[in-house]
């Protein structure tokens, strides 16, 4: 019954966020500063973790790739599907989960401890809409955050593949190339958007709705990471029953 | 002026209000008091309307609370200030931001105006020379005359202070309470204070509510205070020595 009434907040949370918009020469300003802190705070790790995630992936298949008859342009291949179609959206989605969700429950959490959440109520301002919607729209631009993983990914096991001598350059070069399917980018864009908006609201009820004190904002970021992580999980598997079978 | 009618307020089932009536004057400092736990804080929570009351009535002059729209209700938010008893300053805005901040989401004045509005209520405050300080840079008392100054930016009718001396020395708090006075005297704001300070009560409680189990237990003038006979309000205001050493001064005198 629990989780039913946390279903069901969220989604009246959600139609608050819509609700009474703020003045939009200061959501401007939100907006952009949650882009910063969001968005662009996030491209260092990211672009750390797929570089060598990428190259990771490539020296295990070659590793695997015992059999002379197979090609070895099959290396670039399974680099590409794998990065392209799952680690760029959903592993870097989970990652993100605990870097960006925690970020977003943790500040709000302690906004709402510290009365500064009241504070804005007592002014008549809609809180949803002044700090949720701000977060939402600025990972909007988070498909960016998802191609430069995608490209790093593939860079990294480029990398990885021709200096650790498992193949030739023309054989990776040419193994992202075959069998290219350009839905397979749009089905990864449209699990980007979902997860992006995940992103931003779980973590966002997590610590509006959040009671107690600072003890609790802790254990409000964790539970956050957990249920934003479980969401994406989920929509990840109904998005390719969907879209891919 | 405020008039409450048989506010009662209920969390799952447990009783934490029970039938308060009043009314809290304009241009005078009306303070509730209370031990911890008393309710104090949940019926200035009710009046604000950040909890919602299980039963009776708030009037904001003639206007009810219960009866008005959600739009109506926002429009008299912009009547209200409220100092928290936290401060409640958003941390990555500086003090100068934090007082401009009212103006700047409710209103459509422009900058020079905000600017002109905001600078006043520092000098009001005494804030001067703090304006580009984040409230992390600020002491205690700094905090709460910036959220003194945010909740009078925008000239409200109606003040709200919870608890506004808590956690500062003796004398800083002698001085925020002078402050609020002299603000409701200057504005003919009607200010209701939530208070366990005695000083408080002693020096600027011209009216004093006194909570008892969430249920009004006397009501008041701070000289009042001095010849009640009510049993709650003596083993509350007069638990120390010195009070109860300068209340035999008083009646004395």
């Amino acid at each position: 019954m629990k989780i039913l009434y946390h279903i069901g907040g969220y989604f009246i949370m959600l139609q608050k966020v819509f609700g009474k918009f703020t003045k939009w020469n200061v959501l401007r300003n939100l907006i952009l500063r949650e882009i910063d802190v969001l968005i662009i705070g996030s491209l260092g790790i990211v672009s750390f973790i797929s570089f060598f995630v990428g190259g990771v992936v490539s020296i295990q298949t070659a590793l695997n790739l015992e059999n002379p008859l197979l090609p070895k342009n099959l290396i670039g291949f399974t680099t590409r599907q794998s990065v392209i179609l799952e680690f760029a959206p959903t592993f870097i989605s989970v990652i993100m989960a605990g870097k960006v969700g925690s970020f977003i429950t943790s500040s709000l959490g302690t906004m709402k401890v510290t009365e500064q959440i009241d504070a804005l109520e007592v002014m008549g301002i809609n809180t949803y809409n002044y700090l949720i919607f701000p977060k939402i729209i600025a990972l909007l631009f988070y498909p960016f955050v998802i191609t430069v993983s995608m490209f790093l990914g593939i860079i990294g096991g480029y990398v990885a593949s021709i200096y650790g001598g498992f193949c030739t350059s023309a054989d990776f070069i040419e193994g992202i190339q075959i069998d290219f399917t350009p839905f397979h980018v749009s089905y990864a864009f449209i699990k980007t958007f979902l997860f992006a908006f995940i992103l931003a609201s779980v973590p966002s009820y997590h610590g509006y709705f959040l009671k107690g004190g600072a003890l609790e904002v802790g254990k409000a970021s964790t539970t956050s990471f957990v249920w934003t992580s479980v969401v994406i999980i989920i929509t990840n598997y109904v998005v390719t029953q969907l879209l891919l079978t | 002026m405020i008039k409450i009618e048989n506010i009662s307020k209920y969390f799952n089932g447990t009783k934490v209000l029970e039938d308060i009536s009043t009314h809290f004057e304009r241009g005078k400092t009306n303070l509730i008091i209370g031990q911890s736990g008393s309710g104090k804080t949940v019926l200035l929570k009710c009046i604000l309307g950040l909890f919602e009351a299980s039963k009776g009535e708030i009037f904001f002059e003639k206007r009810s609370f219960n009866e008005m729209s959600l739009r109506q209700r926002s429009i008299l938010r912009q009547e209200i200030g409220m100092v928290f008893q936290g401060s409640a300053l958003f941390d990555s805005m500086t003090v100068e931001e934090n007082i401009m901040f009212p103006m700047k989401m409710l209103t459509k004045k422009s900058n020079d105006e905000i600017i002109t509005r905001s600078n006043e209520v520092i000098k009001r405050v005494n804030l001067i020379n703090s304006n580009k300080k984040f409230p992390s840079e600020i002491s205690g008392g700094m905090k709460k005359r910036v959220a003194i100054a945010r909740a009078i930016v925008m000239n409200p009718k109606y003040l709200f202070c919870d608890e506004p001396n808590s956690g500062l020395d003796p004398k800083t708090a002698i001085l925020i309470d002078n402050l609020i006075q002299e603000i409701t005297k200057e504005y003919k704001i009607t200010t209701l204070i939530n208070t366990h300070d005695m000083n408080s009560v002693m020096e600027i409680g011209e009216k004093i509510i006194f909570l008892e189990n969430g249920k009004k237990g006397w009501e008041g003038t701070n000289k009042e205070v001095f010849k009640t006979e009510n049993k709650g309000v003596e083993n509350f205001v007069y638990s120390s020595e010195l009070f109860k050493k300068v209340r035999k001064v008083y009646l004395k005198s």
